[in-house]
């Protein structure tokens, strides 16, 4: 039989270059996580995936699976921990879901609400980050970004294009896009592209289709993130 | 502007790794990198623009706008202030007439704060134009302000503004030994690269940038490696505030120091080696370089070094002003061309680092004390120190004491018989090891350095009783918000919220449970951060928590709460706007006020 890791006092198999979210998520075991997509080279960046391996704090996105590894995911320490890491996403940009399109279809807001937080705890940073609308069919609203990357990522993966790179050092990283101007419409960026639809929160939004969906009837607002996250993943697995 | 531009990619063979090099020439000259030069350099380098874009933002040295064109930095290390600098910079903005962060409206200056430039036991001290100034003082600024107002160039500048002193006050097994150029290459040839290896395991000789790894095992998992190509780096990106010590043994050892890399790369099958040296010692690169002609003319590097048919060669590498290169997966990163951020781990660098394959990375007193133990012997090392720290350690004393600069020690020296040699009295503490070390209370001084008790790279700041903890605190906890790469939530956003959160304690804002939330974030942002810079960041503030729990809690208000927004101070452009400073135009939010 295959290698196996245990995960809560769970067994789970895994395969030789599987990480340890992979192995996870393939067994039905949600891990939050906002910067990872399984198709996608892992990231490790946001540290919401972080898990307790043999006694040490790794990221599962990126820490290989291994032989007899005792995983611990759900532990008071790590949930609480877990949903501090989030107020910290939440403090640092200005996420204001009531006023946000995403809202209900947002990464951010989902895993908040599963982690049950229930308000910022940490002083706000009210940044003052701009907004480009000069795309004729997708904006970027830099208040909500967390710098995730998976605009990057699908950018080059998914697309072979190089539309966003992330700039910057510290507290002032922020999104850059690949034209002189600065702005989005002089990249090569189409609505189409998949760079377009992966943004986790609301940083990066289609034109014209708001609301389309109404508030009540979105993703997380009859399911919670973590099924969303892993009948997902089984789709992907699926095809 | 085409043709330069054009000829610097072409010196550097148009390699993306040579990024940081090219926009380090683009900065000396125009001041900035102008949008242009991007432009161009992304055509000439086939890379996106972005790529340059985020390099350039990356680092401190590079601007995006105009500097000025003497572009003044001045050190923020704690010891800069311990001897003056705030005044010293505010002394600079009346005489030259600019404000700290901007540049002059002529253009011709700007002034601002960087991060410790590493002379610590010369200061206050600073950079223009990448030079570095020492023991700056209101003389000295007269006289650079009049060079600047003159547009003296800087080679006529007088050299005693630029003079680096070594300072060594104490020297032990590694500074007093003398090594002629190749002997150890001759040795390890002699005795073959297996044998001098066991030598340097059965030395003991751990890492001496701070955290310990056996040399040998490294050296070893790298030579395993299946991948023949492999690369030897030394990190000189010595930018722990406090730490001076590489910058003397490049100055008055490196010929040790690129021997001890030349027998790892003998050991290690590596062809190629870099010096990472950083940015603010651009003072020592030509003298460096001079050195490694020189070795190359005596046929120590190159091919076929002593006719023996080793190849083996070494470039150094400026970096651009970022702390985080230190980190040794950052600063491949940055030896690669890229922004310094940490890679995750693993796979560790001995078997994917410099462009994937296997690399060591060593401090620049590791590859000193590697020449010195393929010559000497094993024992000669290994007799010295405790038993889990063998050998002599380098450090680097700055602060309150009357003979700052280098000491060498058998490691177990205990922290009492340094102040004594260093001439140190009435002192309160000792940051040991930098802000990412400890900080130790004058209770503590029979406690020894060594990796079993007190553990460095080589940093001891020794603060006097008339010195205020809090303003190290503050210092350190600003240097580290200021440094974070910004790749992970919990030290990117964590630094900055314990910048907050000290500066709301030490300016006397802070309540109750204020602390108790400062612990809170300090563990935080301690277990969750991505690396070394991110886990030791609020080491600051955890040290000296515990040791003066009363000096923090004496800065809190009597109240249970302080709401985090001043009300009052809201209302001032309003006060302002209607003319009114009376009562009624004053708003009371808590009670303590209103009475």
């Amino acid at each position: 039989m295959s290698k196996t890791i245990t995960i809560d006092g769970k067994t789970i198999p895994f395969e030789d270059g599987q990480t340890i979210m992979d192995a996870a998520m393939a067994a039905d075991v949600y891990i939050p996580h906002l910067c990872h997509q399984p198709e996608y080279t892992p990231h490790g960046s946001c540290k919401l995936c972080t898990v307790k391996v043999n006694g040490r704090n790794c990221s599962a996105c990126t820490f290989p699976a291994m032989e007899g590894q005792e995983v611990l995911s759900e532990t008071k320490e790590l949930i609480d921990d877990r949903k501090k890491v989030t107020q910290m996403l939440f403090v640092e940009g200005n996420h204001f879901c009531p006023s946000c399109e995403k809202t209900g279809n947002c990464q951010l807001q989902g895993v908040a609400y599963h982690l049950n937080m229930l308000d910022n705890h940490f002083p706000l940073f009210y940044p003052d980050r701009a907004v480009d609308a000069s795309h004729p069919e997708v904006m970027i609203d830099h208040n909500r970004c967390i710098f995730c990357t998976l605009c990057v990522r699908a950018s080059q993966q998914t697309d072979g294009k190089d539309v966003f790179a992330i700039s910057g050092r510290g507290i002032n990283k922020h999104l850059i896009v690949n034209a002189q101007s600065g702005l989005l419409k002089d990249t090569d960026l189409d609505v189409n592209d998949q760079a377009a639809h992966v943004c986790p929160t609301g940083a990066i939004l289609i034109k014209r289709t708001g609301y389309q969906v109404p508030i009540g009837e979105r993703i997380y607002d009859h399911q919670q993130i973590d099924q969303v996250s892993l009948a997902k993943e089984h789709l992907n697995h699926g095809e | 502007m085409r043709q330069l531009i054009q000829c610097i990619a072409e010196n550097d063979h148009y390699e993306v790794r040579h990024l940081l090099k090219m926009l380090r020439q683009i900065q000396a000259h125009y001041h900035y990198i102008p949008e242009a030069a991007i432009d161009q350099l992304s055509g000439l380098l086939k890379i996106h623009r972005t790529q340059i874009t985020s390099v350039i933002e990356f680092y401190s040295f590079f601007h995006l706008s105009p500097r000025g064109q003497y572009e003044l930095l001045i050190s923020d290390s704690i010891t800069d202030h311990m001897l003056g600098k705030q005044s010293l910079l505010e002394y600079m903005t009346i005489k030259l007439n600019v404000a700290v962060g901007a540049v002059r409206q002529d253009g011709l200056v700007s002034l601002d704060n960087t991060s410790c430039t590493g002379m610590c036991d010369q200061g206050p001290a600073g950079l223009v134009n990448g030079h570095a100034l020492t023991r700056l003082d209101k003389k000295g600024i007269d006289q650079i302000t009049a060079l600047i107002n003159q547009q003296k160039p800087l080679e006529e500048w007088p050299p005693e503004l630029f003079q680096v002193d070594d300072n060594i006050y104490k020297s032990g097994l590694l500074l007093n030994q003398q090594i002629d150029q190749g002997a150890g290459i001759r040795l390890v040839l002699q005795r073959g690269a297996k044998e001098t290896l066991q030598e340097i395991d059965k030395s003991g000789l751990r890492g001496r940038g701070g955290a310990g790894f056996k040399t040998a095992t490294k050296w070893k998992f790298c030579s395993e490696e299946h991948q023949m190509e492999r690369y030897v780096v030394c990190n000189a990106d010595e930018g722990e505030p406090g730490t001076f010590k590489d910058r003397v043994l490049l100055n008055s050892y490196s010929d040790q120091v690129f021997e001890g890399m030349t027998v790892c790369a003998a050991i290690i099958g590596a062809q190629k080696g870099f010096l990472y040296l950083r940015g603010e010692y651009l003072h020592l690169y030509d003298k460096l370089e001079n050195i490694l002609v020189q070795r190359r003319q005596n046929g120590l590097l190159g091919n076929n070094i002593l006719n023996a048919g080793l190849s083996f060669d070494i470039e150094i590498c400026l970096g651009a002003g970022a702390y985080i290169c230190g980190e040794e997966s950052a600063l491949i990163e940055s030896l690669e061309g890229k922004a310094g951020i940490p890679r995750n781990r693993p796979p560790y660098p001995v078997t994917q680092g410099y462009l994937g394959k296997p690399t060591v990375v060593n401090n620049v007193e590791t590859f000193m004390a590697a020449a010195g133990i393929t010559i000497n012997g094993c024992d000669w090392f290994a007799d010295i120190g405790t038993e889990k720290s063998k050998g002599t350690k380098i450090l680097s004393i700055s602060g309150d004491c009357p003979r700052p600069g280098i000491y060498e020690y058998p490691f177990g020296v205990t922290v009492k018989d340094i102040l004594t040699d260093c001439g140190a009295t009435d002192v309160l503490g000792i940051q040991v090891g930098g802000p990412s070390g400890t900080f130790i209370s004058n209770e503590e001084f029979d406690r020894k350095l060594a990796f079993e008790d007190l553990a460095t790279g080589g940093s001891f700041i020794i603060f006097n009783t008339s010195r205020n903890i809090l303003d190290m605190v503050s210092n350190f906890t600003h240097f580290f918000a200021h440094e974070s790469c910004g790749f992970c939530t919990p030290c990117r956003v964590g630094t900055s919220l314990l910048k907050k959160q000290v500066d709301k304690i030490v300016e006397g804002h802070g309540s109750a449970g204020d602390i108790v939330a400062l612990e809170e974030l300090c563990q935080l942002v301690k277990n969750y951060s991505h690396c070394g810079l991110g886990q030791t960041a609020a080491n600051p503030i955890l040290t000296t928590l515990q040791r003066y729990p009363d000096l923090y809690h004496s800065h809190l208000k009597e109240i249970s709460f302080e709401p985090g927004f001043d009300l009052d101070g809201a209302l001032e452009t309003a006060r302002r706007m209607a003319n009114r400073d009376d009562a009624g135009a004053h708003l009371a939010q808590t009670e303590s006020e209103h009475e």
